[in-house]
């Protein structure tokens, strides 16, 4: 049995690599079966993960009707395909937004700016490791220099330029012209960099998971079909 | 009612969430874990909302026998035979649910991800040209980083691997970091037009209102 999950497993791999060819009927096929395929499994995963624990079994079993307010406010949101009663459902998205900022902004100021911030000045995030920016990595530097010291003592402050020259690349509410212009140059360069690298980074993750593909069609289904 | 309502209970919830995340005590966390509960209950009708959404748009493609209508008719197929194992069999391993996320979904979607190493490739080959400083800039990056995660890298050089990770973990964090700021303050302000009712357009237009 397992042999023919791996066979339909394998035809639809190759399916979906029949589009290298060109968009064709074999490929659209499997496009829109892993479309419905994903739709379904994720909504049963939430109803089975976050409904039925924390809506029906509280309600049937523990016979806690505190759970029912978010089940209507939910119940109301499904209004929204109505075009006499959809203003029904700006209640539910009210209270999802509403929640759902209120959660986001303290997190948000903690998370992309202090804890980035603190990242960048105070210290590396590794346990053990001095600060990046870090002055006694230059007196290393004087009293040794050498290559890797040197890389040691720079690196803190090219973080620092490199933050500060991307923020202000960002920054639009003044022309990049005069010293704002040069500190936005630095940050174009500091930015392709972080593209390139990303960019790198993104093509060898790609490369592995065909490698993977390539060696379930080869060493998994092929061989296993003829025996080989 | 139809506008006012949702932006005070949208205003009243966004304020409390804020005030909630200051104040430790368990009252307010005990709080914080029903909501969140609730939100949770909340964003999973919303998904019925898209699925309802799905549905709607591959119905009315068949039964109006639009192009392309009979794969309407596979993504309908497969939603339903998807939601009905689910919930017929159950979801523990080794029940049909489980073997169609297994032996279906996994291995398509990462099928769709690994057809994006050629056009990924192709999209290298056309920008890649070192042009511009900036252009080089991110050619020798991305060639240095794809270098220094494979063999063939060190073989060239020891030292790639090793510039590969400082590139990684200087320069590219600059930029990172900066990106982050920069979103963290934008949605920072967003989130406060949104919860303060500067920012309506969560509302949507429902029959002309």
């Amino acid at each position: 049995m397992e042999m023919v999950w791996i066979t339909i497993s394998a035809l639809l791999t190759l399916a979906i690599f029949s589009f290298l060819y060109k968009d064709n009927p074999i490929y659209k096929f499997a496009e829109h079966l892993l479309v419905g395929a994903s739709a379904g499994y994720y909504f049963v995963i939430y109803f089975f993960n976050s409904v039925k624990p924390n809506l029906i079994d509280e309600v049937v079993k523990n016979h806690h009707l505190i759970p029912l307010i978010p089940g209507f406010l939910g119940f109301l949101i499904l209004f929204r395909l109505s075009r006499k009663y959809g203003w029904l459902s700006r209640w539910s998205i009210a209270f999802y937004i509403g929640t759902g900022m209120g959660i986001y902004i303290p997190v948000a100021m903690q998370a992309n700016i202090i804890e980035q911030l603190r990242g960048t000045m105070v210290e590396t995030g590794k346990v053990g490791e001095p600060p990046l920016f870090n002055i006694s990595s230059f007196s290393l530097l004087f009293s040794d220099f050498n290559w890797h010291n040197l890389i040691l003592a720079i690196n803190g402050p090219i973080l620092i330029i490199g933050v500060l020259c991307t923020l202000a690349y960002f920054f639009f509410s003044k022309p990049h012209k005069g010293a704002l212009g040069k500190f936005a140059k630095v940050g174009i360069t500091f930015l392709m960099v972080g593209f390139g690298a990303s960019f790198g980074y993104t093509v060898m993750a790609r490369v592995s998971l065909l490698i993977g593909r390539m060696d379930f069609l080869v060493n998994t289904w092929f061989r296993q079909l003829f025996g080989l | 009612m139809k506008r006012e309502l949702p932006l005070f209970i949208c205003a009243l919830m966004g304020i409390t969430m804020i005030i909630q995340y200051f104040i430790p005590h368990p009252y307010s966390i005990k709080f914080y874990q029903t909501v969140i509960g609730w939100f949770i209950i909340i964003m999973t009708f919303a998904f019925v909302l898209g699925i309802m959404s799905i549905a709607r748009v591959h119905w009315n493609k068949v039964s109006r026998k639009q192009k392309d209508w009979f794969y309407s008719l596979v993504a309908l197929i497969s939603l339903s035979v998807t939601l009905f194992v689910g919930f017929a069999f159950g979801i523990e391993r080794g029940k049909p649910f489980m073997l169609i996320f297994e032996y279906i979904q996994v291995p398509m979607e990462s099928t769709m991800f690994s057809l994006l190493a050629f056009y990924i490739a192709s999209a290298a080959f056309r920008t890649f040209r070192a042009r511009t400083f900036e252009a080089t800039l991110l050619l020798i990056a991305a060639v240095i980083v794809m270098l220094g995660r494979v063999p063939i890298g060190y073989m060239i050089s020891s030292k790639i691997p090793a510039i590969s990770g400082w590139i990684l973990d200087i320069p590219n964090l600059a930029a990172k970091r900066g990106i982050m700021i920069g979103v963290g303050l934008g949605s920072i302000s967003m989130g406060l037009k949104i919860i303060l009712g500067v920012e309506r357009s969560w509302l949507g237009t429902i029959g002309g209102e």
